[in-house]
């Protein structure tokens, strides 16, 4: 009896491995459905971006197919978890494309895992729209590529500007040891010489370090005027709070990669007095009536909170945007991947939460200096400062 | 000499924080001669578990600590039970492999239960930052120590005084000489997990005024505070309390005199210096080899 | 016999590649054959010398970095980059096991386990030559002469090519005079150094042999990909690597392919959780361990060899103990 048992358990455990690696079958609900991927990095150490953009994306095509599609075809998003690991980004999109059959791809939230996948896009010629800002994306320039996330270099050029008003010569800067923080380190150090300053001590943290004191130390003894520390939480908060534990009363740059309320959450009042370029998106009520990105953003923070219950962050915007870009490209387009990159490149004027597109066949990330702004973090909030 | 005194300060903060992990390990290897992979993330779960405990469902401090405690305590207590104790053969990478797996199970169920984003406590008390000629330091850095060495005590006195503490260390020395004595080792085994967890946790307690505490954070804590564990000697309490501060000056000395890139490197070069040079550590009284 | 199992073995291969026309299976398989290599290469390590290795993918890391550098950067023909990659890893190779073989157990796994990091940190601080975290793109395709290796087709081929003729590399070695000698100091090195086998070199020889494994493979993935990072050598890829051994079972050939398949799979079937991927992940993990520690390969033989008693059929004769 025990016997027949084991053979019993040895043939389930070879139907539970087949069920496996045939892969559960998913439901398409809809034969003429225009299939979108989305590659987003939902868990792992940047779950902080997937999440939101995920949900973003899920929520445009929700309205999208409550108004009855496009051209009388719904929209089906088929999303895949990339954990910001390249390799699986690579299977990911490859299931996408020749599995699920889909249209078009937006995402990943992360460089690496994008220019992953970049050779794959371009190969299959498959629409990609990505949610990350590294440089490389879209310089050199690939056909099938697009991104929707400001540019590192806008926003470092939107830190010495303030800067240069202030007249800050010498800094010192602190970058997070992954490849955000490796950009803007490289975006620091280009655009230095143009706008007159010198970068006087450069220093690394870790993602998860626990105290940055040391670092800290380094760069006030080079005396410089202010300090930039790029990274994404938590490490931002840590180093907020050391500089005050510290007493150092220079000035405190952070980048865009603190831009949610998070960040203050965590920082405490050490966030008091800390200036950072930032989407629109944080500082909307503070916007003129005449500024033409508000009421695209009233709407998306409106439906996005009442949806989901909790507060925006700037990064979904990306796929929000990302994901109605391409539903304008998709009208007319009778499915045809072709049609859907051309008309992608010719999106002129088209205002997101991200800032103002115009596409071009040199320019796919399509973003101006309108897409940043400068606030100062004053008693726990952001205050738009004027340009 | 105020850098040098920052570097310092920077570093007993790190220093302490892996002073209280290495313990862990330490506590858990004296007991049963195993290397649990998941020691980082008992400290995980109780810097997550006081954060809800205290900051969202504000219980008085005392109460919420003793009972993160307990919690992490019962996990790990099950992690012995469950797992360990039902290995049939207990090659030593076996049960490498089944901690690297619950390491990895608490994370998801971390993540699940705790979201992806980071959470911040507040300091034990509301003191401003110690200024000694130019150099800050924290309080909560002197809470952590200040509980390190009353642990260390604690378990010497548990050791040496008690009972249970001589049977668990019999247990240690010689599984079956205990149980010949009458000693209920498998119980032992369970306690010595029971009391590692525990004692994690309290090191997350500890660290979660001053770090940001998420799902993620106990991986690369682990791992240092192996190394500092292994620097003082992984048979030694006082030997994990050496290694940890070390390791921690070390580091920030490091990034003082040298460069902040490669600080991560300094605790497994340590590692390996240890190893070829000392393999009982600076303060190991034998050469542990248990497999 | 054994000529008529890799036969077969071929002949899977080319149905395979035939029969499989979705890209997405096909560079699933790929990335299983690379995985093998990989796996292959630790299990005589681990398995038959009964070394431990927790820090293995630096030699893979190594390796598709080498590769990766020498075809961007200086422009060199990928066959060249190829022997480039084997010799400079297994000169670190021998480099570290010198010292580090003289540990045993533990503190040989945490040995490896800081060269690992060591190797992984370094990787991505030298931002200069790598490319950093953002990794390096643009790396070149293979081609033989005209012959274009690019498609997802003939990379598979070439990828399960590289495993079968690794196989039968990895048989011949463990029945010659040196596997026995492996196996010796494995059951017990001091015995073995007693009968005059000269431990520290056949250790130090399967460990390079065991990296040479891992750079090929990271030499595979890299020109298949086109792009690397160091997200792809870092600890947990060391764990994973360790973990498809295990799995699939110590001192078995076969075992490394069931290991690697199921490890490479699992994440993907895995997608339909997401959020709760993780959690199975270590569940699965854990349970595979518990139930079955020598592995997947001797446990479902051991359950083929009790079901023999409800089918009244000859069992085979054991082969002799070791396999």
């Amino acid at each position: 009896m025990k016997a027949a048992l084991n053979v019993l358990l040895k043939g389930l455990v070879i139907l539970v491995l087949a069920l496996l690696i045939g892969g559960i079958p998913s439901l398409s609900w809809s034969q003429n459905a225009y299939k979108i991927g989305g590659l987003f990095a939902i868990t792992g150490p940047s779950s902080f971006l997937g999440e939101p953009e995920k949900k973003s994306m899920e929520m445009v095509v929700e309205e999208i197919n409550a108004k009855g599609g496009i051209d009388g075809h719904l929209l089906e998003a088929v999303i895949y978890d990339t954990e910001g690991d390249p390799t699986k980004t690579v299977l990911a999109a490859n299931k996408l494309i020749s599995k699920d059959n889909v249209l078009a791809i937006i995402g990943p939230s992360l460089t690496p895992t994008t220019l992953a996948i970049v050779p794959v896009v371009e190969k299959e010629q498959v629409p990609l729209i990505s949610c990350a800002a590294g440089i490389k994306i879209t310089e050199p320039i690939k056909p099938w590529v697009f991104k929707t996330a400001q540019s590192d270099v806008l926003a470092v050029a939107a830190i010495y500007q303030h800067m240069q008003k202030q007249n800050i010569k010498k800094i010192g800067v602190l970058t997070v040891e992954n490849a955000f923080g490796e950009s803007g380190k490289e975006q620091l150090l280009a655009q230095a010489g143009p706008y007159g300053i010198e970068i006087v001590q450069a220093e690394s943290f870790g993602g998860k370090d626990t105290d940055m004191t040391a670092q800290l130390t380094k760069i006030r003894s080079a005396q410089p005027q202010a300090i930039v520390c790029w990274g994404t939480n938590p490490g931002p908060a840590v180093i907020a709070k050391n500089v005050q534990q510290m007493n150092i009363k220079i000035p405190l740059y952070q980048s865009h990669g603190v831009a949610s309320p998070k960040f203050l959450e965590l920082a405490g009042d050490a966030a008091e007095g800390i200036f950072l370029p930032t989407g629109k998106i944080l500082v909307t009520q503070q916007l003129p009536d005449t500024d033409l990105q508000k009421s695209v953003l009233v709407k998306y923070i409106e439906q996005y909170e009442k949806l989901y219950k909790m507060p925006v962050s700037g990064f979904g915007g990306y796929a929000y945007d990302a994901m109605n870009l391409l539903a304008k490209a998709l009208q007319g387009s009778d499915g045809n991947k072709e049609k859907i990159r051309d008309a992608l490149e010719k999106i002129k004027g088209f205002v997101g939460v991200s800032g103002t597109f115009n596409f071009s066949p040199r320019d796919h990330n399509g973003l101006g200096s309108d897409a940043f702004v400068m606030v100062q973090i004053q008693k726990g909030n952001w205050k738009l400062l004027s340009p | 000499m105020q850098e040098f005194l920052q570097y310092l300060f920077s570093g007993v903060t790190n220093g302490a924080i892996y002073a209280v992990i290495a313990l862990g390990f330490t506590m858990l290897y004296n007991a049963t001669g195993l290397i649990n992979f998941a020691q980082g993330e008992f400290v995980m779960l109780g810097a997550l578990s006081m954060i809800t405990l205290w900051k969202g469902l504000q219980l008085p401090l005392p109460a919420a600590f003793l009972l993160t405690v307990a919690v992490v305590a019962l996990v790990g207590l099950l992690l012995e039970r469950l797992a360990i104790r039902t290995v049939r053969k207990p090659h030593p990478i076996v049960l490498v492999i089944i901690t690297i797996g619950a390491s990895i199970l608490l994370r998801g169920i971390a993540m699940l239960v705790w979201g992806k984003d980071a959470h911040s406590a507040p300091s034990f008390s509301r003191l401003a930052p110690i200024e000694i000629a130019g150099a800050t330091l924290l309080p909560q850095s002197l809470w952590i120590l200040g509980v390190v060495l009353a642990i260390v005590i604690g378990l010497q006195i548990f050791h040496r005084k008690t009972m249970t503490g001589k049977a668990m260390e019999a247990c240690a020395i010689s599984k079956r000489a205990a149980s010949l004595l009458g000693i209920p080792s498998e119980r032992m085994v369970l306690l010595a997990f029971a009391l590692s967890a525990g004692m994690g946790s309290i090191g997350g307690v500890l660290i979660a005024p001053i770090t940001m505490s998420s799902y993620d954070m106990g991986m690369m804590l682990g791992l240092k505070g192996f190394c500092a564990a292994m620097l003082g000697g992984l048979g030694s309490s006082w030997g994990a309390v050496f290694g940890g501060m070390m390791l921690g000056i070390l580091e920030a000395m490091a990034v003082g005199f040298f460069s902040s890139d490669l600080r991560d490197a300094v605790a497994f070069f340590v590692l390996l210096l240890i190893l070829y040079a000392r393999p009982s550590g600076l303060l190991g009284v034998k050469a542990v080899q248990r497999f | 016999m054994r000529k008529l199992k890799y036969g077969f073995f071929l002949l899977v291969i080319m149905a395979a590649g035939l029969g499989i026309t979705n890209s997405y299976y096909l560079q699933l398989l790929t990335f299983i054959g690379i995985n093998t290599l990989l796996a292959l290469g630790l299990n005589m390590l681990m398995g038959y010398a009964g070394q431990i290795s927790l820090g293995h993918a630096a030699f893979y890391g190594l390796g598709a970095y080498t590769t990766a550098i020498l075809t961007t950067a200086l422009n060199w023909s990928p066959w060249l980059a190829l022997p480039a990659a084997i010799v400079l890893v297994s000169l670190v190779a021998f480099l570290v096991a010198l010292p580090m073989l003289k540990l045993s157990g533990y503190y040989l796994g945490m040995g490896t386990l800081g060269f690992g990091m060591i190797t992984f940190i370094l990787i991505r601080q030298w931002s200069t030559v790598t490319g950093g975290d953002s990794g390096l793109v643009g790396v070149p395709s293979l081609a033989l002469g005209p012959l274009s290796l690019a498609s997802g087709k003939a990379y598979f081929y070439l990828v399960w090519v590289v495993v079968l003729i690794s196989f039968i590399v990895c048989e011949r070695l463990v029945d010659s005079r040196v596997g026995r000698a492996l196996r010796a100091i494995h059951d017990g090195e001091q015995v073995a150094a007693a009968m005059g086998i000269d431990t520290s070199r056949l250790k130090i020889g399967v460990f390079v042999l065991s990296a040479i494994f891992a750079s090929v493979a990271g030499f595979l993935y890299v020109h298949l990909v086109s792009f690397i990072s160091p997200n792809s050598c870092d600890f947990l890829v060391s764990v994973r690597l360790v973990t498809m051994v295990v799995i699939g079972g110590m001192a078995s050939i076969w075992g490394s392919l069931l290991g690697a398949s199921l490890l490479t799979i699992l994440p993907e079937s895995l997608h339909v959780f997401s959020d709760y991927e993780m959690i199975v992940y270590g569940l699965i993990l854990m349970i595979i361990m518990i139930f079955l520690p020598q592995g997947l390969t001797r446990g479902l033989l051991d359950l083929y060899e009790r079901s023999a008693a409800v089918y009244p059929r000859k069992v085979k004769s054991r082969e002799p103990a070791d396999e």
